[in-house]
């Protein structure tokens, strides 16, 4: 038998190649035919696996022919890594088919779960930080990285409560999840702003006592505000708004420590016009080019802070 | 074994009453309830939404108040069981059909029904139909055709109601809902043929004997077994008139006469 990897390789075509670190966007039904019809010039695209679970039709479709022109990114919702459940090995096998089909650059999942034995809860779910909670963690991703044969990336996830029962915190468990799997992160800046904001915590240092190395992908989307019983601020991740200015904020400083990433633009509610995403998408792309040239932008923010 | 934690979470997620699970905190030491209650809204709203996706025209004849409220009971009692939510709507026109609130409404049940038809023909596998000329050539066969076997595409599905569901349905694409419902009397009893044509999914109105034809043909029927009962069904069965519209619309994907081999 094979003794585990301490990290496991992407060998298979385009994953070995990975994502451009360029924006993409949230592939969505109310696009696929304009994206067709402009071809768009934008860094990847990024699906739900779980959209294309079914067996044919129009998502397969369009899905099929826009891969064929632009990378592509495979982000699952339904996987419960965090969960207290074995893996649903159905659901593993209907990844495999899945990746083998679309040869995605990227696969990832989210540290969270969504089901408990056999209901889904359709939601992603918080789980609490300790020495029980990370074995556990850590054997789900060995069982989907064995399975699915490449290396996946785990997604930082936003939370509304906390748990008595955590003993690390969030940064440190993560870190020892990619140490002890060899897997990427997924750093979602909007779930850092969200779960800092709602957890009174500062998302500087948050992404810094991240593995930097680690990440393979950077996530940025919109979220709702509401308040908690006290009053205090409690954002939502909504995926339902434009970036917010803080979260472009935290953005700039998550590529001053890891460098040009592939950043998706996520919308998963009032969807708008593709041309309103795409422009997320370059702005996303202007700071990384900032960020990589790090002399130029000190200069002209001087001259306009004068 | 101690009590899973999940488990508790789970419960308290679709519970009908705002449950806060213990062990929760929150920084400022406020009711941690208010906060578990985003899981429960995003739990509850998310499979909601699902549902009202599926069935746009159900929320559309008893209004989206209604329909969300009905919903949600459906939700709360029937979780889904598969991480594939586009099919979730599945149970839902059982449930409809005794849901007491809704018997106002009889043909609620069969029009969610019809709706959920269209969106497991939208995800339907892909298939060829076989060309016309092909089923042409072999319909020539006479004495072999009732024995033919006639396989249909994967999206196809056919609905017998009591009710008018194909004129409610298609009542509801008109620019004036509300004008062409005037026309249509709910209680005339329909049959409909939903199949994807290419990438659209088509809903249209069949007899009742072509409905009870097709239903027999896909069950495994073999092609004068099926006809036989349904022109003891429906005297009105047209044979020709419904292989011509299977013909026409591309609904025959495989059609296979046993051989003439003998034992």
């Amino acid at each position: 038998m094979n003794a585990p990897a301490p990290s496991v390789p992407d060998t298979v075509g385009a994953a070995a190649r990975g994502l451009p670190a360029r924006g993409g966007v949230g592939l969505k039904p109310e696009h696929f035919r304009e994206i067709l019809a402009t071809e768009p010039d934008i860094g990847f695209f990024e699906v739900h696996a779980e959209n294309y679970m079914v067996d044919g039709g129009p998502f397969h479709h369009y899905l099929g022919r826009i891969r064929e022109r632009y990378p592509l990114s495979i982000h699952g919702v339904g996987l419960s890594v965090g969960g207290e459940s074995p893996l649903d090995a159905n659901h593993l096998d209907r990844l495999a088919v899945l990746l083998a089909r679309y040869q995605p650059e990227s696969f990832s999942e989210h540290l969270a779960w969504a089901s408990h034995r056999d209901v889904f809860l359709n939601d992603l779910l918080p789980v609490p930080y300790h020495a029980g909670t990370l074995a556990r963690v850590c054997d789900h991703v060995d069982q989907v990285q064995d399975r699915l044969r490449r290396r996946m990336l785990l997604e930082n996830p936003a939370t509304y409560v906390e748990f008595a029962a955590s003993t690390m915190a969030e940064t440190e468990f993560i870190a020892e999840v990619v140490r002890r799997t060899g897997c990427g992160l997924l750093l979602d800046v909007n779930n850092v702003h969200v779960a800092c904001v709602n957890h009174h915590r500062d998302p500087y240092a948050y992404i810094d006592s991240l593995p930097a190395a680690a990440v393979g992908q950077i996530h940025l989307a919109g979220f709702a505000r509401d308040v908690d019983a006290a009053g205090d601020p409690l954002l939502i991740d909504s995926h339902g708004a434009p970036v917010a200015q803080a979260v472009w904020d935290l953005y700039r400083h998550a590529l001053a420590r890891v460098g040009p990433v592939p950043t998706l633009i996520e919308r998963d509610s009032d969807i708008p016009a593709f041309a309103v995403l795409l422009a997320e998408a370059y702005q996303a792309e202007r700071l990384m080019r900032e960020a990589a040239a790090p002399l130029i932008v000190e200069s002209l923010s001087c001259g306009a802070c004068a | 074994m101690r009590v899973s934690e999940q488990r508790i979470l789970a419960d308290a997620l679709l519970s009908a009453r705002p449950i806060c699970p213990p062990g929760l905190t929150a920084w400022n030491g406020s009711d941690p309830g208010r906060r578990f209650a985003v899981y429960r809204n995003n739990v509850i709203v998310s499979l909601i939404d699902a549902l009202a996706d599926t069935c746009p025209v159900t929320q559309q004849l008893v209004g989206e108040e209604f329909f969300r409220a009905m919903a949600r009971l459906f939700v709360q009692e029937n979780p889904p069981r598969s991480r594939i939510l586009a099919f979730y709507g599945e149970g839902l026109a059982e449930f409809i059909g005794a849901f007491a609130p809704a018997a106002a409404v009889p043909y609620l049940a069969d029009v969610a029904r019809l709706e959920m038809l269209r969106v497991s023909a939208y995800h339907a596998a892909d298939a060829v139909p076989l060309a016309p000329e092909d089923i042409a050539r072999l319909l020539e066969d006479v004495a072999a055709l009732p024995a033919a076997r006639i396989g249909l595409h994967p999206s196809l599905a056919v609905l017998r109601s009591g009710h008018a569901v194909v004129s409610l349905w298609a009542a509801h694409q008109a620019g004036d809902v509300a004008g062409a419902l005037a026309a249509v009397d709910p209680d005339v009893a329909e049959a409909a043929l939903v199949l994807r044509a290419g990438l659209e999914v088509e809903i249209s109105r069949i007899p009742d004997g072509a409905a009870i034809f097709i239903m027999h043909l896909r069950q495994g029927a073999a092609f004068g077994h099926a006809a036989e009962l349904a022109s003891a069904a429906d005297p009105a069965f047209d044979l020709g008139a419904t292989l011509g519209l299977l013909i026409h619309r591309g609904a025959i994907t495989t059609m296979t006469i046993p051989g003439s081999a003998t034992s």
